[in-house]
Parts: C-alpha cells; sequence; structure tokens
C-alpha cells in the first residue's frame, strides 16, 4: 500500500499549531495595544477654528488659567471663554488679525450675538459620566494631572487616556495627584520626587478628608 | 512553508503598524470609539450646540430680568478649616438692585465694602486680582500689565489720584460694566470677588504710598522694622 500521506506532512501538526500560536499571540497583543484610548484618544490634535495658542498666553503673557476658564473652581463643566472675555484684550491687540475672524464676527461690533465660534472638543468623556471639575480643582487634583502641560501647547491635543481604569487608577491611589491647593493652576509645578508627593498626598488625603468613589455610583448616576 | 507564513505575516505586521502607527501619535481625526454604546447622547450640555434653537445653540441667554440665584456645590467640605465662614464657597451673580449689586446707594455711589474686611477677603481679593485684573493692571496696580505692553493702550493705573478718591460703588460698577475701553468683567467675578478686589486694591494704594506704621497691625510691626 503506498503512503496514503506524503512524508512533509509529518511536520504539519507543529507547523500549524506554531503558525496559530503566533497567529492568536500577534492578534491579542494587537487589540491590547490599539483597542484603548491610550491609541485612540491620546494624541487628538484637531483643527480649531481660531489658532489660539495656549504656549502664547499662559507661558509668555503669564495669564492664570482661570481668566478664561473662569468657573472651573464653581462648577462642574470648565467653560470655554465666552467672546467677551478674548475682546477684553482683543478689541486693542492684534485687533485686525485675519486669524481673529471667528472671533470678531462672533463679537459682531459689541452685540456678542454672531455666530459662535465652533471650538472643536478635545475631552469628553462618555455621556454617563459626569465628572465634575469643581470637585477635583478644589480637593488638590491640579489642571495638569488630567491635561498635561497645556501651558506649552501651541495647538492643544489630548494627553491622558481619560479612560474608566485611568481615572480609577487615581481614585483609589489619589496622594499620587494631591497638590498643595495654592499650586493647583501652577503648571509648572513638580513634586520634588515621587517619594515626597506620596507622602505629601497621603496627608492631604488625611486632612482634606478626600475619598474619591470607586463605586459606579460616583461618576455614572 | 513556515518561511512562507512568516514573510507574509511581518508584512502584514509592517502593514498595520504602518496604517494605525503608535500610541499617543498626533492626529487631527476625531478619536474612533469602537464601543459606542450610548457615549454620546442628545442631551443638552454646557456650551453645546443644538438643532432644536434657531441660533444653533443649546445654551440660552436668561430673560431680562431673570436673577440668578447662589447655591451651594454639592459634596462641597471645608478645605482650610474656615470654608463654613468663608462666602466664597457659593456662586454669586445677583442682578438685584441693592448696594453689594451695584455699587450705588441711592442715585450715588456709596463707598465701604459691604462685609467685614479680613484677612481672608484681602487674600482672596490679592487671588482673584492676580488672575484678571493684573494682565492690565500690573501685579503691583501701575498700570504695567503684560498687555499694556502688547498695545492696549490705555490701561490705568490704579494708584493715581483719581482712583484712589473714587468712591468703591464706583470702582465696583466699573469692574461689573467695565468703562471706555475696559470690557466688563461682571459675568467672570462673582459679587463677593469684586468687593474683595477692591479691599485689594485699597491695600496696593496703600502700601504705593500713604501707608505709615500706624496702619500696620502691632503684631507686625517690629517685623517690619526689623527687615527695614
Amino acid at each position: 500500500m503506498a503512503n496514503f500521506f506524503p512524508k512533509w506532512t509529518n511536520q504539519l501538526p507543529w507547523k500549524l499549531v506554531v503558525c496559530l500560536g503566533v497567529l492568536g499571540a500577534s492578534v491579542t497583543a494587537g487589540i491590547t495595544y490599539y483597542f484603548t484610548p491610550k491609541y485612540t484618544r491620546v494624541g487628538y490634535q484637531p483643527t480649531q477654528p481660531v489658532p489660539f495658542s495656549h504656549a502664547l498666553h499662559v507661558q509668555q503673557l503669564g495669564m492664570d488659567c482661570r481668566y478664561c476658564h473662569s468657573f472651573v473652581e464653581v462648577a462642574s463643566h470648565s467653560n470655554v471663554p465666552s467672546v467677551q472675555t478674548c475682546m477684553s484684550c482683543h478689541t486693542q491687540v492684534k485687533a485686525d488679525s485675519p486669524r481673529l475672524t471667528a472671533v470678531r464676527a462672533a463679537w459682531n461690533g459689541g452685540k456678542a450675538d454672531g455666530p459662535p465660534v465652533n471650538w472643536v472638543r478635545i475631552h469628553q468623556v462618555p455621556d454617563y459620566v459626569y465628572f465634575n471639575h469643581a470637585a477635583h480643582v478644589n480637593r488638590g487634583v491640579s489642571c495638569y494631572s488630567c491635561h498635561g502641560a497645556v501651558n506649552e501647547m501651541a495647538v492643544v491635543y489630548q494627553h491622558q487616556p481619560q479612560s474608566m481604569s485611568w481615572c480609577l487608577d487615581c481614585h483609589r491611589a489619589p496622594e499620587n495627584n494631591l497638590r498643595p491647593p495654592g499650586e493647583i493652576y501652577n503648571m509648572n509645578w513638580k513634586a520634588e520626587s515621587p517619594e515626597q508627593q506620596r507622602e505629601m498626598g497621603l496627608k492631604f488625603k488625611e486632612e482634606w478628608d478626600v475619598n474619591p468613589p470607586v463605586s459606579c455610583g460616583g461618576c455614572h448616576r | 512553508m513556515l518561511k512562507y507564513f512568516f514573510t507574509v505575516f511581518a508584512f502584514l505586521g509592517l502593514i498595520v503598524l504602518a496604517m494605525a502607527g503608535f500610541r499617543g501619535a498626533k492626529s487631527t481625526r476625531p478619536p474612533i470609539e469602537i464601543f459606542p454604546d450610548m457615549d454620546r447622547q442628545p442631551k443638552v450640555k454646557a456650551q453645546t450646540p443644538s438643532g432644536f434653537f434657531a441660533n444653533g445653540s443649546a445654551a440660552r441667554p436668561p430673560v431680562d430680568g431673570s436673577v440668578p440665584l447662589g447655591y451651594t456645590m454639592p459634596q462641597q467640605k471645608p478645605v482650610d478649616g474656615e470654608a463654613d465662614a468663608s462666602p466664597y464657597k457659593k456662586i454669586i451673580f445677583s442682578g438685584a438692585p441693592d448696594y453689594t449689586d451695584t455699587g450705588k446707594m441711592g442715585e450715588n455711589w456709596g463707598t465701604g465694602l459691604p462685609f467685614d474686611v479680613t484677612p481672608a477677603v484681602v487674600g482672596r481679593g490679592q487671588e482673584r486680582y492676580g488672575i484678571y485684573c493684573a494682565v492690565c493692571h500690573g501685579a503691583t496696580g501701575a498700570g504695567n500689565g503684560i498687555a499694556k505692553q502688547l498695545g492696549v493702550a490705555t490701561v490705568q493705573s490704579l494708584l493715581q489720584e483719581r482712583i484712589r478718591v473714587m468712591s468703591d460703588g464706583e470702582i465696583f460698577n466699573t469692574i461689573t460694566h467695565g468703562k471706555n475701553t475696559m470690557l466688563g468683567y461682571g459675568d467672570r467675578i462673582q459679587v463677593p470677588d469684586r468687593w474683595a478686589i477692591i479691599a485689594y486694591v485699597r491695600a496696593l494704594q496703600k502700601s504705593q504710598g500713604g501707608a505709615t506704621l500706624s496702619d500696620v497691625p502691632e503684631a507686625g510691626r517690629a517685623k517690619l522694622e526689623a527687615g527695614q
């Protein structure tokens, strides 16, 4: 009786196992790497209708975050400034700049009833997440912790994934991000060392009674 | 056979990498939402567009004569131990016609702060001044802020005699509604904060001439003299 299977088929089973193993491992690795906000969200840098540079306004002019984002301390939503805020200076500074065309259109010669500037929103948690800016900045979490060094960004991009696991990392160990109250809006502040940050954070956590919720109802309602 | 498999495999891997890139790469494309679930709901959110209203904006301007009510933030707990006494834990933008909200007593500007001036109030005023005023008026009130250097032409020095003798109520009104080329800040600075800023401006004016040692609390005098 002739050999029904040629000799090379002896090798086939283990070769198939190797191929499927490698394939499976790389698909798993690919999904782990790509199917996460660390890939899908971080680095999102849309083109804005007005080329506003945080680097210029914060680094060079030394403006405080709250000059424009004026309600971050008292509201859940950190507001984009009203056109009047822009025009407080830009009625005179760079008053004719073509880059400010959309702002001037919204200002409409002082009536402030023009078409609003359609800023493209970058940081956006799902609509069933109720994030409160005031609760965070008033209890020692800096802008920097969630938004990165916006003061150095000529064009803003998303710096942190802002996924649920990322939120929970901090809610479970807030001591790694709590700052002295005077340094919340100081984007250049750094703890001396991770140990010092932790030690200080634990102190603030104790003193301010910081107990971030880790139950569903803390953020979803 | 394995040779072919790994060649094709490496090639496919390269294609995926070339198309998808690495984590953190800058991109103008909106984020891919792999499982959109109920992430984006057709509800009105702060500062969002809405197709429901003719002007395309979800936000509605307040009706004429409406008075925003102050309210305490939920989950607001004392941070500094004296938060209960602090008037700043509330959002207060009142349109009431009284002195506190207009700076006017009858037909005339009134003067004096409508609440007790404590070190905490002046400290708050200093902080708010630094955020909103120093950009133009300068950290010392001399009218030499960064915006002045960039082309805001007519920044007033807060240390000049005209402002020194100006009533608190008129300054309050100027902060609220602006004056000449200065636009109003009433939409951003809450009522008690405007008064706190006035308290701090008065302190600035005193510190830049006119203050004597008797203005310094007794506890601080020795310290000041030792420094000089």
